[in-house]
């Protein structure tokens, strides 16, 4: 193996429960072809081939995979969308990982590389997709290197390419990488991209790339971890995958946790039961809060979730309660703030960025998300006035109208309002931009306030010297 | 400093075949140009584009809408600050700061020498190791300014020449897809049926 840094990268805690995706981390050669084959590595797509297609796409769907890329749609339905009689299909796997917070697809594609190769062997087989291309953010050296070290190996082992293990199943994954735009994750943008064009999302309808995605054709797009997890689903069955998690959230879910906890750290977690509170205070996740600190407020779902406070944290990782409570699970990112955070400035470094990360291609998002910043850039300077808070909302209401979805409080005495939220623009970006905006301004108002109220005597000092 | 190299006119080839239009090939051609020269000329834009069968302007157009690609040169490392929520929440700024204040440029400027170029960027995916950077897009995690101040040192002496090529190669492993092993791309305007294993039968 040439060139590349093989050093694994940090942050992952194995923990005593049942492992779907992370059961290689252990190894430090847990991304080689030796190894992978050692450890079960290709028994699924085996499996898979020994059945037909269709029966394969069942066993998906009677697991409900949810998807882990961020809006949480069943993997097994999607593929059910592509339209009867119109070919080729593709698949597009989503590498781009860029959603604030967000930390699991880059390990699974650094760390096992072949299971992700192996989930995309599957779905195609199942899905009947003619190619896949597997697409990489740019920024990422080392996991394309393992990847494609990885795709040359597979190869080269009859596993991928022409007549897979020697059956009539033949495919070319082809890897892809991109060159820096968060944006780009978004599922038409990514297709975009991969066309060669600026990564701008596309007009919808259509809404799903299953009917019309790469050239005009039906293409599935799905998240690294949502794929990570057909190899042992293939291998275990439906009724075992199930029988992890609930009925509506089976199985596992990779977890990113960082900000002012004990452990920061990324965890592989049993779904739909495990709370926040075990999360940011459990022995075998974060550890609490840091220094002995107080919780703040916490992102319960990547920069674009509607922030949640110490009234939260009995909520399972369950979408059906975690939406009516105000916010989203979005791409299983959480980032804590303890008591001593700067709320402001905190809510600006996730505005600044999706400001910073629009397309352009809309006007509320476009222009909302520059005012968003600059507004609040000016309060977090200490140069804002009270009608600059009023005007955060509006520019908000111009990008979501009508109520944006936030968390309940007891000490304000405020009722939830749930998810999701109206938008005026054709991708989120925009919405995430007013999300940190909305949730600071509602929950912690008075930290706002306190910065304008001290420019005010600061000012009268002035004039009265 | 100019069109793609007879080698990477091959390796174009090779890699604009993989896809069922050329078109695709435009972003990891112009990888491959930056790799060449170490930012993107107008003249392997123009190159690029008569591979892909696209305009210039078409490649440029594309081109300068991922922050990855530099039209002008930079250093021969670039260090990527992390600066989003959770390196924010532990000291991403004073690590940017401690950095201008050390290599005495600000953030977006190149030293004089032309070794080292300094940008704030964005989430990195190493948020439960903040703050952390990138070095030409291989990581440092927990930085402390004093970590900036050895690595600095380092990069300055040459001490990590061998672990970090110069800026434009991000991956030094390469995909190569064997030729009696491959399916090939097909347009898709010339496919008109399914696949032969969707016929209700197993595989194998
Ligand atoms: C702005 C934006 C960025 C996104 N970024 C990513 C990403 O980096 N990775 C990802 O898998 N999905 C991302 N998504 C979600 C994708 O659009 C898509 O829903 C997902 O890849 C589908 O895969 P899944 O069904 O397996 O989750 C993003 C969505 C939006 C709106
Ligand atoms: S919401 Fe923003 S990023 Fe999304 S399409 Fe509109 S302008 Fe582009
Ligand atoms: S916020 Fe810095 S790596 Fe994610």
């Amino acid at each position: 193996m040439s060139g590349g840094t093989w050093k694994h990268a940090p942050g992952f805690y194995e923990g005593d429960r049942p492992r779907i995706v992370t059961s290689r981390f252990e190894y430090e050669d847990s991304f080689t072809l030796e190894r992978y084959l050692a450890t079960d590595g290709y028994k699924g797509l085996r499996t898979a081939l020994g059945r037909p297609a269709t029966d394969v796409h069942d066993e998906v769907k009677n697991a409900t995979v949810l998807g882990r890329g961020g809006a949480g749609f069943p993997a097994g339905n999607k593929w059910g969308l592509t339209p009867q009689g119109v070919w080729p299909r593709y698949l597009v796997v989503n590498g781009d990982e860029s959603e604030p917070g967000t930390y699991k697809d880059r390990l699974l594609m650094e760390r096992d590389p072949h299971q992700l190769i192996e989930g995309c062997l599957i779905a195609s087989y199942a899905a009947g997709l003619s190619q896949c291309f597997l697409y990489i953010r740019g920024e990422m050296a080392l996991a394309q290197e393992r990847v494609a070290a990885a795709l040359n190996e597979a190869y080269a082992a009859g596993y991928v390419g022409k007549n897979i293990l020697g059956s009539k199943f033949s495919l070319d994954i082809v890897l892809h990488w991109g060159a820096g735009a968060y944006v780009v994750g978004e599922e038409t943008a990514l297709i975009e991209s991969l066309e060669g064009n600026r990564g701008m999302p596309r007009l919808k309808p259509p809404y799903f790339p299953a009917a019309i995605g790469l050239y005009g054709q039906p293409t599935i797009v799905n998240n690294v971890e949502t794929l990570a997890n057909l190899p042992w689903l293939l291998q275990n069955g439906a009724p075992a995958y199930t029988a992890i998690g609930t009925a509506t959230s089976p199985g596992t879910r990779m977890v990113a946790v960082s900000g002012h906890v004990n452990r920061p750290g990324v965890f592989e977690i049993i779904n739909g039961t495990t709370t926040f509170r075990d999360l940011l205070y459990g022995d075998e996740f974060c550890q609490g809060i840091r220094n002995g600190n107080d919780l703040k407020a916490f992102v319960p779902g990547g920069g674009s979730a509607p922030w949640f406070t110490p009234d939260q944290l009995d909520l399972p990782f369950e979408a059906s309660q975690v939406g009516p409570a105000g916010s989203m699970l979005g791409s299983g990112a959480i980032m804590v703030m303890d008591s001593t955070t700067d709320i402001p400035r905190a809510a600006l470094t996730l505005t600044r960025f999706y400001a910073h990360e629009s397309c352009g291609k809309c006007t509320p998002c476009r222009e909302g998300g520059t005012w968003l910043e600059r507004i609040l850039s000016r309060v977090v300077d200490g140069k804002g006035t009270d009608a600059d808070l009023d005007q955060l909302f509006e520019v908000g209401e111009s990008i979501c109208p009508g109520a944006f979805p936030h968390a309940s409080n007891e000490k304000l005495g405020l009722a939830a309002v749930p998810f999701p939220y109206r938008m005026n623009t054709i991708c989120f970006v925009g919405p995430s931009a007013y999300a940190p905006v909305h949730s600071a301004l509602t929950l912690f108002r008075s930290e706002f306030e306190a910065r304008i109220t001290k420019r005010k005597l600061i000012s009268v000092t002035a004039v009265g010297q | 400093m100019a069109r793609l190299s007879e080698d990477n006119i091959r390796l174009a080839r090779e890699i604009i075949g993989r896809y069922p239009k050329p078109r695709s090939a435009t972003i990891p051609l112009l990888h491959l140009a930056q790799e060449q020269d170490g930012f993107v000329t107008n003249e392997a834009m123009s190159h690029i584009g008569e591979l892909v069968g696209a305009t210039s302007a078409e490649v440029y157009g594309t081109a300068s809408f991922y922050e990855m690609f530099k039209f002008e040169p930079v250093g021969k490392f670039l260090i990527n600050i992390c600066g989003t929520m959770s390196c924010a929440l532990l000291g991403a700024e004073e690590l940017m700061h401690h950095a201008e204040g050390r290599l005495g440029i600000k953030m977006g400027s190149t030293t004089a020498d032309g070794k080292i170029t300094l940008e704030r960027a964005e989430c990195q995916a190493a948020c439960t190791e903040a703050p952390c950077l990138q070095v030409n897009y291989r990581y440092r995690y927990r930085v402390t300014p004093q970590d900036l101040d050895a690595l600095i040192d380092d990069l300055s002496s040459g001490a990590l020449d061998a672990e970090i090529p110069a800026h434009g190669t991000v991956a030094t492993v390469r995909q190569s897809i064997p030729a009696d092993r491959g399916v090939g791309a097909v347009d898709p305007d010339d496919v008109t049926e399914g696949p032969a294993w969707l016929d209700g039968k197993a595989a194998l």
